[in-house]
């Protein structure tokens, strides 16, 4: 080997642990696209073996080649134009024969392949015997065991890949079609070769007969003069054999591959004892219960909120603690007279006031994306879908719309790209267009701000004797209660109006139950709490900083100050008033003074201009900017209010906590209409801009108009109403 | 679907099997060739034994060659089975 940089793709099907494998050859060596759906976008890693460096990609989990779903075309045509060196296949070796089903398939499209027999452990717990050797020359494949989750056989699974580089495929097996198939096969090879592509002549072949559409778009573009005489022969063979077999000929085909696996294991694979899945089972006897599965679903979901918070605001307490002390440190560096210093303005007001106070939730976001990323690995989240099934059917989805939806409350960014495994169109954009109503990880600060400001935390009652409930749970559960139940009324309207009709099949795997490992889960959970650490260094930054000098310029007039100058001269001259009282009044007017200041400001001015929309919600100019400044991402409005009750403030000042501000400014009604106006209203930039690539333009633009009208109109009638009540 | 296995049995749906009942997929009513292609591709091809693991309120969940399935509410009233 002359070039010592080779790229190995992963292929296998959904959970096959093909993800465990990833991990244990690349470890933390890893760069994800933009955003890592659950199954979707392309992993790559790199790793040394020896003295060759190595290019991992993960492809997406697919059962099969065919062209259904988007991981198969990407899987596909990845293989086909990147041309990896070598492709290691991850077989789940508990579970054979269905997995070995994707193996024939790369085997007919004659790639250097390696089969990972992966969980072996597993397989032999399970009685299963399996006769690698055997196995591997029935198949004319190398395979290696492994244990992806323990890094067992990794490295020989490594040496296995590259001897198999630039090998000819010619041992490899693949399945033979049977006397009534397989000259026509043959025939229509030929003619392949003969028109247009002499490489994966066969494969060509066998695709063009099962009819499959991305096939020959492809073979049009390479030969597009003798694309439509290959397909009326395909055509003309399919309706032969067709009439022969009895069946479509998809099905015959599926049907072979599947013969030619049982015949190889049959010789190779015995099992000593039967049993079969009798862990996973009986755990499923009771999580999939008719009677309990949802309410054990409910109470699951409430732990993974209430341990959520229990464990990560005492963590947060702590980190705003040390960001007060990082702003009084920095402002320290000024002295006395920092007050009118621009620097230590846009250092302390802006940007640890600001940037900080997204990043103090930091623990919270990585906690709920711990427990999500739980909830995936352990194979509960597919049990989810099926005990959700039924309520979703009443909204004309099914149970796998259910999956985007829970990885909506961690971020709807991730869970948009989720929703590729869903089938339809319709089903994909109803999904999209409800999504944000799964109050995400970014709108915690935001709830949690207003609930520490209005709602004196207490232990309301104790579940079960041992587990506590507080009022802010209560409150938080209710906020993501009603963005459920609106998701639902919504997708109910689309699905009756826009998206009419019939609902789509649901068919899906369930994987075994496994225990996550530590190292899967602290990579998941790392992956997306990264990007709320990397959006807070970087978009937020960059808006905060705008935000921040638009409040801060332009400075009042002179004359103006003066005015203030004097009342304080005239106070301070007082003679009969003592001294606490002079000095409450100096506060009095500083305060004022800075009111006026911000009012002055490029964003109480154009604050000012756009506030009597929001007055009906109840909302003043300051909460107005901010619930705007939040399309740039949701958390901004902390950020946003932590600047601009903080421009103007004294540096001599003790800092008072922006909790306390609020709640000498605000009513408790006023903190819940903000908590409902965030929760609907248009989602962030970014999830605009996914909805945009995935669903395109019409779409996105719908999303944003019924959030936010829907949000203007629910919050007005809950501050209106509520208002003549309170 | 055709009757490949020339089995004279009559079909029922799905929707009408108990658990823990082993019957044999025999096809999809009104399936478009996608998904019969799909889910013999998942194997469920007609002659494949599954098993009925689990009934809920809509969905099913079944075994087929050692995986198990779930079959959404509108499915288990379009697969059609024979019983063993």
């Amino acid at each position: 080997m002359k070039d010592k940089h080779l790229t190995i793709a992963l292929a296998g099907n959904p959970n096959s642990g093909k993800t465990t494998v990833f991990n244990a050859i690349t470890g933390a060596r890893q760069h994800v696209g933009n955003y890592p759906g659950v199954t979707v976008e392309k992993k790559t890693g790199s790793a040394t073996h020896g003295d060759v460096r190595l290019d991992v990609v993960d492809l997406p989990g697919t059962y099969s080649l065919t062209a259904y779903s988007i991981e198969e075309v990407v899987t596909r045509n990845f293989l086909l134009d990147e041309k990896p060196d070598v492709v290691v296949d991850i077989v789940d070796s508990s579970n054979l024969e269905r997995n070995l089903y994707l193996a024939t398939q790369l085997m007919e499209l004659g790639v250097p392949l390696v089969l990972a027999f992966n969980m072996s452990d597993v397989a032999a717990s399970r009685g299963y015997n399996i006769d690698e050797e055997k196995l591997s020359e029935l198949l004319g494949v190398p395979i290696v065991n492994t244990v992806g989750h323990k890094g067992k056989g990794i490295s020989e699974l490594l040496d296995a890949a590259l001897a198999s580089v630039g090998k000819t495929t010619s041992e490899q097996r693949y399945p033979n079609y049977g006397r009534e198939v397989e000259p026509h096969i043959l025939q229509l090879t030929e003619l392949v070769e003969q028109k247009c592509s002499k490489q994966r002549s066969r494969w060509f072949a066998i695709k063009l007969l099962e009819n499959d559409d991305e096939t020959i778009k492809r073979l049009g573009q390479v030969c597009p003069e003798h694309i439509e005489e290959l397909t009326l022969e395909a055509e003309r063979i399919r309706k032969h054999i067709e009439s022969i077999c009895g069946d479509v000929a998809e099905i015959i085909f599926a049907d072979r591959r599947y013969g030619f696996i049982s015949g190889a294991c049959t010789e190779a694979v015995t099992q000593s004892v039967e049993r079969r899945h009798e862990h996973s089972d009986r755990i499923d006897a009771v999580m999939t219960n008719r009677y309990l599965g949802l309410p054990i679903f409910a109470i699951l979901m409430y732990l993974v909120f209430q341990l959520t918070f229990s464990v990560g605001n005492p963590v947060v307490d702590a980190f705003d603690g040390w960001k007060g002390d990082l702003a009084g440190a920095v402002s320290g560096l000024w002295g006395e007279s920092g007050a009118d210093s621009v620097l230590r303005s846009l250092l302390v007001d802006g940007i640890i006031e600001g940037v900080g106070a997204v990043l103090v939730f930091t623990p919270l976001i990585m906690l709920l994306f711990l427990a999500i990323a739980f909830l995936e690995d352990s194979g509960y989240m597919a049990r989810a879908a099926f005990v959700i099934d039924r309520l979703m059917h009443k909204i004309g989805l099914h149970g796998k719309s259910f999956i985007p939806m829970l990885i909506g409350f961690g971020c709807t960014v991730p869970a948009i790209m989720a929703t590729r495994t869903l089938e339809t169109r319709r089903d994909r954009l109803t999904t999209i267009l409800v999504l944000p109503l799964m109050s995400c990880g970014a709108r915690l600060p935001i709830y949690v701000l207003i609930l520490g400001a209005f709602f004196p935390i207490n232990i309301v009652l104790w579940l079960f004797g041992i587990f506590p409930v507080t009022n802010h749970a209560l409150w938080l559960f209710l906020i993501y209660m009603i963005g459920i139940a609106l998701a639902i009324i919504c997708a109910k309207i689309f699905r009756g109006t826009l998206l009419k009709g019939e609902a789509t099949p649901f068919v899906m795997e369930l994987p075994p139950y496994r225990m996550p490992t530590i190292k899967g889960l602290a990579i998941h959970m790392w992956e997306r709490t990264w990007l709320y650490i990397k959006k807070a260094g970087t978009i937020i930054l960059a808006i905060v900083v705008v935000l921040w000098a638009l409040a801060y310029w332009p400075k009042l007039g002179d004359e103006k100050r003066a005015v203030f100058e004097q009342q304080r001269t005239v106070v301070q001259a007082e003679q009969q008033a003592d001294a606490t009282q002079i000095s409450d009044r100096i506060t009095k007017i500083d305060a004022a003074e800075r009111e006026a200041e911000l009012e002055h400001s490029a964003i109480g001015r154009a604050g000012k201009t756009i506030a009597p929309v929001f007055k009906p919600c109840g909302f003043d100019w300051k909460i107005s900017t901010a619930a705007i400044a939040a399309f740039a991402a949701k958390e901004v409005f902390v950020g946003q209010m932590g600047v601009l009750y903080s421009v103007g403030d004294d540096v001599d000042e003790e800092s008072v906590d922006l909790r306390e501000k609020l709640a000498a400014k605000y009513t408790p009604l006023i903190g819940f209409c903000i908590m409902l106006f965030c929760l609907i209203s248009m989602p962030c930039m970014v999830t605009l801009a996914v909805t945009v690539r995935e669903a395109g333009w019409q779409w996105a633009m719908l999303q944003v108009t019924y959030l936010t009208v829907l949000a203007w109109v629910l919050t007005t009638i809950v501050y209106q109403v509520g208002s003549r009540l309170v | 679907m055709n009757d490949r296995n020339n089995n004279s049995l009559p079909t029922m749906p799905l929707a009408m099997t108990l658990v823990g009942q082993t019957v044999t997929f025999a096809g999809v009513r009104n399936a478009g060739r996608g998904l019969t292609h799909r889910l013999a591709e998942m194997g469920l091809a007609p002659g494949e034994n599954l098993e009925i693991i689990n009934r809920g309120p809509g969905p099913f969940i079944v075994s087929v060659k050692g995986s198990k399935f779930v079959l959404g509410r509108g499915m288990v009233h379009r697969i059609l089975v024979r019983p063993e």
